[in-house]
């Protein structure tokens, strides 16, 4: 399955960014081959509805499950209108995008059943 | 971690002066050290009139972007002028210019124009700031008269003391929150723990009080009350009481009406540090342990 | 029509009560149309008690996108520079509270797929106060984000024919227009100010009062719209915000002291000058003045 786990940073390695539209960047990982790229969140410098956009970038890139810390209500929508599954994965905890593939693949990870913040940011 | 954000609906009923209040008995009692500061009145950021901060990291604050033409290669067509439905496109003597504060950023005109002409630029329109204040760490914001996006700039004021917070384990956040109910409102109260509503008993004061109520439970955050000045007009104090009471909203203090709140004003203090023993100061301390319990009882 | 915009920075420093009474002793002399601007927090009419007739809807244009014809080809969530619609797979999802309703989407969707519709945020009433002062208010509902667009409809708005006096025309050239601005110093302020012939700016002596001052003087200032100020609550806080008006050769037009039954009577819902008639002369002098500043 393609997994887009929210990062900040340019590698599997870097650390997992809790927020979802946000994020510095998306490591886009096939769970089954561990192959992966790491793509720029075009979404970071939106005055508004960035939530929105980064759930369109992610479903661009292919992305079938996306994992973060947290979903906006417009976002969470977004995605699940692209059929997009949103997994959860605590912010507060120092843990890299290769450590969230691990716990994904050890199914450790629950999946979000609404928004999970108000997410609002003007406009 | 608890957030307490300070509100009003109609502006200028002490607000501020509660928040300072509030900041400085913490910092007295066992949540010294504890506590964190937030300014969300971006466009009226006078808590640090009161707090004395010292900046230790100020950024830019960038909102939305404005349409900029190109006056090498527009050739004067007006069709940009025609598809702008906030007016600010504007022609004078067979040129068209853009009108920076009536432009949307929408980026109509840009896909309008035939010769490319119009570009769209990210304008700086304030400042985020860290802060280390008498109290306690201070996180505050300034947005440049006249511009647009405060909300956007509230969200990153209380994303960044709600980040610092979480960092060095404070318990409490006490957020001074911007008057009115709209965008920058929404922003302050969405996520809060508890919110307190400051209050004059006034038909203004009431009149704003209710759509404020209405907005925050809107938004699912509990709600106190506090009249400031209840003296003034002992009625209508009792119809806010009445109000509340009917809703289900804890009504926690009266601040009688005392100039010494003005004078702490003019002396840059809160005024339980000004003058502990003046009626508004012992009110604020009763209205302080009234508040803090809801606050760290409130459900996660 | 000359215009006037009471605009105060700070909340609370009484720039309804100086809205009010100076409605009413301007409908004295002439046609009168009071618009209050202070969407998020109207307050005007629990003083000047209009009779509200009219309700009007206003709101935004947001699209609406008719699956039979969309493509989903994408153009419109690229041209969107708020990311209110998007299209992700064969959905196209629209977020009205993010749409500014430019129009952008419909003119670029190649299938015509895209209507608009009115997403309501807010109401216009209006009607006619016993002085005879036309009336009208936005009120932004509960929830919403944008003011603006209420804003810009009800600088639009004019009153019916039945709603105005029929002694006098608003199209006279002595008719006057007030419009009680927002607190604050963001945009909604500036739409209040923008074309208006004269800022009326309140304030009181305090060092909030001077910060908020500052900022609201700043717009009336690059809107080139002259301005002057009203010093209300005289007498609390300190001197600064005559020696700053001093400095930047702001007029003080008028000082209003401190007084506790000035205080309670505007607390019960009366105008300043019902309350207290002395004030009466003090504010057709600050009309006065306003008036042949502007009209020299
Ligand atoms: S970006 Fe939009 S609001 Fe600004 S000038 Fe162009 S069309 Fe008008
Ligand atoms: S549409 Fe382009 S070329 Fe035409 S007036 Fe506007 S900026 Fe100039
Ligand atoms: S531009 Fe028109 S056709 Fe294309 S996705 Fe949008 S609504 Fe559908
Ligand atoms: S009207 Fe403008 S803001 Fe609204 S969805 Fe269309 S392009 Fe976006």
């Amino acid at each position: 399955m393609k997994l887009a786990i929210s990062i900040a940073g340019q590698t599997i390695d870097s650390p997992f960014d809790a927020r979802f539209g946000r994020a510095e960047s998306f490591c886009l990982v096939d769970s089954d081959t561990g192959a992966w790229t790491v793509h720029a969140n075009p979404a970071l410098s939106a005055s508004g509805g960035a939530g929105v956009q980064a759930a369109q970038f992610v479903a661009k890139l292919g992305a079938q499950a996306v994992v973060s810390g947290a979903y906006g209500p417009k976002a969470y929508d977004t995605l699940s209108a692209g059929n997009i599954q949103r997994f959860l994965a605590p912010g507060n905890e120092a843990r890299s995008g290769a450590d969230i593939l691990a716990a994904f693949r050890a199914g450790q990870l629950t999946e979000a059943d609404g928004t999970t913040h108000g997410g609002h940011h003007g406009g | 971690m608890k957030q307490l954000v300070i509100l009003s609906g109609k502006g200028g009923t002490g607000k501020t002066s509660v928040t300072a209040a509030f900041a400085h008995l913490a910092s007295q009692g066992p949540l010294a050290d504890r506590i964190l500061l937030a300014d969300a009145d971006v466009d009226a950021a006078n808590l640090e009139l009161v707090l004395q901060p010292r900046r230790l990291d100020t950024q830019p604050f960038r909102g939305g972007q404005v349409a900029v033409i190109n006056e090498d290669t527009c050739v004067h067509c007006g069709d940009c002028e025609s598809v702008c439905r906030f007016d600010a496109i504007i022609e004078t003597d067979g040129r068209w210019t853009i009108d920076p504060i009536a432009c949307d950023g929408c980026a109509a005109c840009v896909y309008q124009c035939p010769t490319d002409s119009i570009a769209m630029q990210e304008q700086t329109v304030g400042e985020c700031a860290r802060s280390d204040s008498r109290y306690g760490p201070l996180h505050h914001a300034h947005l440049s008269p006249g511009q647009e996006n405060s909300g956007k700039l509230v969200t990153q004021v209380r994303q960044r003391a709600r980040q610092q917070a979480l960092d060095e384990q404070r318990q409490v956040v006490i957020v001074d929150g911007p008057p009115g109910i709209g965008c920058p409102v929404i922003a302050a109260v969405s996520g809060a723990d508890l919110a307190l509503l400051v209050t004059e008993p006034t038909v203004s004061g009431i009149h704003d009080l209710r759509r404020a109520l209405q907005t925050v439970q809107h938004f699912g955050v509990p709600a106190l009350v506090c009249i400031n000045k209840a003296d003034v007009y002992p009625a209508g104090a009792r119809e806010i009481e009445a109000d509340c009471a009917a809703q289900g909203i804890p009504t926690v203090g009266r601040i009688p009406f005392d100039l010494t709140v003005a004078s702490a004003m003019v002396a840059g203090e809160a005024v339980t540090l000004y003058r502990p023993d003046a009626p508004a100061s012992l009110a604020l301390s009763a209205l302080w342990a009234r508040v803090l319990p809801f606050l760290l009882e409130a459900p996660a | 029509m000359m215009q006037i915009v009471i605009a105060s920075g700070k909340g609370g420093t009484g720039k309804t009560t100086v809205a009010t009474s100076l409605a009413q002793v301007a409908a004295e002399r002439g046609a009168v149309r009071f618009l209050d601007c202070d969407v998020e927090a109207p307050n005007a009419a629990l003083f000047l008690h209009p009779v509200l007739e009219t309700h009007r809807d206003v709101g935004i244009r947001v699209p609406r996108v008719d699956a039979q014809a969309c493509t989903y080809c994408g153009k419109c969530a690229e041209v969107c520079q708020f990311h209110a619609i998007a299209v992700v797979g064969k959905k196209v999802l629209v977020f009205d509270d993010l749409c500014h309703g430019c129009g952008s989407c419909t003119w670029h969707c190649p299938e015509q797929a895209i209507s608009e519709h009115l997403a309501v945020t807010g109401v216009i009433d209006s009607g006619t106060t016993p002085e005879g002062i036309a009336f009208a208010q936005g009120v932004m509902n509960v929830g919403q984000t944008m003011g603006v667009p209420i804003l810009r409809e009800l600088k639009q708005w004019t009153p019916a024919t039945g709603d105005a006096p029929p002694s006098t025309s608003l199209r006279a050239s002595g008719a006057l227009e007030i419009r009680d601005a927002p607190p604050g110093a963001s945009c909604p302020v500036v739409e209040t100010m923008r074309g208006a012939d004269f800022a009326l700016l309140v304030t009181e002596p305090t060092p909030f009062g001077l910060h908020d001052l500052k900022q609201v003087a700043a717009i009336a200032h690059d809107l080139g719209i002259p301005a002057g100020v009203v010093i209300n609550r005289d007498g609390i806080g300190d001197a600064a915000v005559g020696t700053w008006c001093a400095d930047r050769g702001l007029p003080i037009l008028l000082r209003i002291p401190m007084e506790r039954r000035i205080a309670e009577a505007i607390a019960s819902g009366q105008t300043l000058v019902d309350a207290v008639p002395d004030y009466r002369v003090g504010f057709q002098e600050l009309l006065e003045r306003i008036v042949a500043g502007v009209n020299p």
